[in-house]
């Protein structure tokens, strides 16, 4: 609560901004909801706008460019948007303990890197050399627990030494990279490229080589969901998150919460980081990630630290993302104009955030009443 | 509330119509196009481009370019799918390509898209797939995939010629002595399709400039403008008077502009940001490949495992000569070297006019055929020349020949 009105003065200024918590949560959400659409409508205005197409044009070929032709039957379209949900999904979910507990983890992009960085190299060094069932075992370990070391050693830094984690977070994401960038001159033999390698895949169901990542993606949100809610784990993450202090004070060992939650958090980037090297790239580049590890940390807070929102958030992010390229394409639009769509919606949604949380007051109201 | 609520709205109303005033202002020249792409069922055959970056890049504008001149003169349907990694998203690029907007040929513009591109090959066996760079085309065993690349050794030994005779111009005026002709060149990796550019540009050079030398420095990047630039400083300094790239970006030209230092670009012109030292580029023009492409679709004709774009079809160019920078005659020289390439009377790759390790090159094994061993494979040396682009169309030239150094080989 606020208590900044307490004090008068002659020159009180024209309006102030203060901390409301008298919103219903239907009424918060019915706010989220609309902003979405009037930014998502935005959105396909201006690229009315850019490229002379009416409005309903515009959103025919952003639908074309998820969905494909699916009311012919053909699902190709709608798996790969499942897919590009999975991964962005899976460093989010990634993030979330972390950043429930105000731990500023920037660094998923590293963190899955080198969880891909692992299955890699498993793939050229053991495959052939033991069964693909084994080898994909041993991936899942070892992206697990490089993904986990690279959380870990700013976990340590900030627990034992009070380091910034995010400047922390974001520098090993270099390192990251050019761990990668090495690696794949060294193997690449010139050409700077490492071919597709066929042992350690992951297995496809069917004939749909999208379905094992879905698959294993909607298993961890559910995880994910249990144990931020219910779990004692879950709780302590909360109360550090709220204050550490107060964490102290009840006998939690805050340390001990912080580097546990970064493994856990690193170990989940490392398994996004395997389904994107064994699952479906079975390469790897710098550009394996391609910068979602950041997107993913939108998404967490879109999805207020709730898995099952964050799903709908990053539908609705990949829905731009690939609708707005496929109108950029078909338009002969610069690509980049994808990326404009994106922040557009997300700067509309973090902007509402500030109007549900807050509200301004105005000098020559009445004085507001008391809740 | 529901003043309030209605003041939210507005905000977000308010915030979102600035910002559509921004991009509007800022992509406005854009949208002119808008009408490609459209769905029309009469065209025969549809082209699909993957396009590993977007217009700002110099080698896929290159692309770009070549792709909407060719369909534009072939009367057929395009399009295009930009910013595709070498990733799976390049296989999903295809299959959008084929599923959703109809093509029935696929092109895509980067070495790693190759294996990527197979496993969609594999997949649409009706459809026609053309890969620029690629090298595995001769082997994969499927009918439906191509391989395609030019002969740009032979633009890049005019080149060379033209850098050559800037030298002797430079020697003859007394600003360098004979021995100081040595020229430097940025390159993106140690890989055969740079060693063969910069090898092709020194012999260029050396067929006119018989005492050329020449120093060679990576970056480990196809497209980084400050790493580019600061290479090409590092050259000059180190006593370069002349400068060549085989890198995207506009770094390398910059940084001979300002220090005054001549330079033979690549992928296109540069002369608008550098009047005073550009002297000439070569480029790949890949519209007649696009046509040869088209053209075998439309007519049921099969299309070639490994297509050589050379001087005769057009597929390797060269800017105008800037009289400004170049020395007297070079137009001439270049038109006469031109001749002899094309007539056969004059090979790049003559083993007559270089050396390895102090001897004569009589036989040697290249990496023809991929694998993950990166084995030599095949004899290339047939009557004293080294056949470039004759077994595959993807350069396979990588021996370090006499006369250039490598400054570093980090890449």
């Amino acid at each position: 609560m606020t208590t900044k009105q307490t004090v008068k003065s002659h020159r009180e200024p024209l309006f102030h901004v203060a901390k409301r918590d008298d919103m219903a949560w239907w009424q918060a959400w019915l706010i989220r909801a609309v902003t979405i659409i009037l930014s998502v409508v935005a959105v396909g205005v201006i690229s009315m706008m850019l490229t002379e197409k009416s409005l309903f044009e515009t959103f025919e070929i952003m639908y074309r460019g998820v969905f494909g032709r699916i009311e012919t039957g053909s699902t190709v379209m709608l798996w790969k948007y499942l897919q590009e949900i999975a991964i962005l999904l899976c460093l989010a979910l990634a993030l979330t303990p972390a950043f429930k507990m105000k731990f500023w983890n920037c660094g998923a992009e590293g963190q899955a890197l080198m969880g891909g960085f692992a299955a890699m190299i498993c793939m050229i060094e053991l495959g052939g050399k033991v069964p693909d069932g084994a080898l994909i075992a041993i991936i899942a370990v070892a992206s697990m627990l490089t993904g986990a070391l690279w959380g870990l050693v700013p976990a340590v830094f900030k627990a034992y030494f009070n380091t910034n984690e995010t400047l922390f977070t974001l520098m090993m994401n270099y390192i990251a990279t050019q761990i990668i960038a090495y690696y794949v001159y060294i193997k690449g033999g010139g050409s700077n490229i490492i071919q597709p390698v066929t042992h350690g895949n992951l297995p496809v169901i069917g004939t749909n080589r999208y379905l094992v990542n879905i698959l294993i993606v909607a298993v961890l949100t559910v995880i994910m969901f249990v144990y931020l809610k219910y779990s004692k784990h879950g709780y302590e993450i909360n109360v550090v998150g709220e204050s550490q202090n107060t964490a102290r004070y009840i006998g939690i060992n805050v340390k001990k919460v912080i580097i546990r939650t970064m493994i856990i958090s690193g170990a989940v980037c490392g398994i996004a980081g395997m389904l994107l090297v064994a699952g479906t790239d079975h390469t790897i580049n710098t550009k394996t990630v391609g910068g979602q590890g950041f997107t993913a940390i939108m998404i967490s807070w879109l999805g207020q630290f709730n898995p099952f929102i964050m799903v709908i958030m990053t539908a609705i992010v990949i829905f731009l993302r690939l609708g707005t390229a496929k109108v950029a394409d078909t338009c002969l639009l610069n690509a980049s104009f994808a990326d404009i769509a994106v922040g557009i919606v997300i700067l509309c949604v973090v902007g509402c955030e500030f109007f549900i949380r807050y509200t301004f007051k105005f000098r020559h109201k009445k004085k507001e009443e008391t809740v | 509330m529901n003043r309030k609520i209605l003041a939210v709205l507005l905000a977000v109303a308010m915030v979102v119509c600035m910002f559509s005033f921004v991009a509007c202002g800022n992509n406005e020249n854009k949208g002119d196009n808008g009408d490609e792409g459209k769905k029309d069922e009469k065209v025969e055959v549809k082209v699909g481009f993957i396009f590993l970056h977007d217009e700002n890049s110099t080698y896929d504008k290159n692309f770009m370019d070549a792709a909407k001149a060719a369909c534009e003169t072939m009367g057929v349907e395009y399009a295009q799918k930009t910013q595709i990694p070498e990733s799976v998203k390049c296989y999903d690029a295809a299959v959008e390509l084929i599923e959703v907007d109809g093509c029935n040929v696929i092109f895509a513009d980067s070495f790693g898209h190759e294996s990527f591109l197979i496993q969609a090959a594999e997949e649409y066996k009706d459809v026609e797939f053309c890969h620029a760079t690629g090298t595995q085309a001769h082997t994969a065993g499927l009918d439906n995939f191509h391989n395609a690349f030019a002969s740009i050794y032979e633009g890049r030994f005019l080149a060379g010629v033209a850098a050559g005779m800037k030298l002797n111009e430079m020697i003859d005026a007394g600003e360098i002595k004979a021995e100081e002709a040595k020229m430097g060149y940025v390159g993106a990796f140690t890989f055969a399709e740079v060693i063969s550019g910069y090898t092709s540009f020194y012999l260029g050079a050396k067929s006119v400039c018989p005492s050329v030398t020449m120093d060679v420095k990576f970056t480990g990047s196809w497209y980084d403008e400050q790493l580019e630039k600061e290479a090409a400083q590092a050259l000059i300094n180190g006593g370069c008077v002349l400068i060549s790239q085989h890198a995207d970006s506009m770094g390398a030209p910059t940084a001979c502009e300002t220090e005054g230092v001549p330079n033979v670009s690549y992928n296109g012109s540069t002369v608008a940001a550098c009047p005073n030292t550009f002297i000439v580029s070569s480029r790949i023009n890949w519209a007649p490949y696009f046509e040869h492409m088209i053209d075998c679709v439309e007519n049921g004709k099969a299309i070639e495992a490994d297509w050589t774009g050379t001087i005769s079809t057009e597929s390797v160019l060269l800017t105008d000569v800037n009289e400004k920078v170049a020395a007297k005659g070079t137009v001439e020289k270049i038109e006469e070297v031109k001749k002899a390439l094309l007539d056969g009377s004059l090979h790049v790759f003559d083993t007559a006019t270089f050396t390895v390790g102090g001897e004569t090159l009589t036989s040697y094994k290249a990496d023809v055929d991929t694998d993950e061993k990166f084995t030599p494979d095949t004899e290339v040396i047939e009557d004293g020349i080294f056949y470039e682009s004759k077994h595959r169309s993807a350069p396979y030239f990588d021996v370090r020949i006499d006369g250039i150094t490598l400054l570093d080989e980090a890449y």
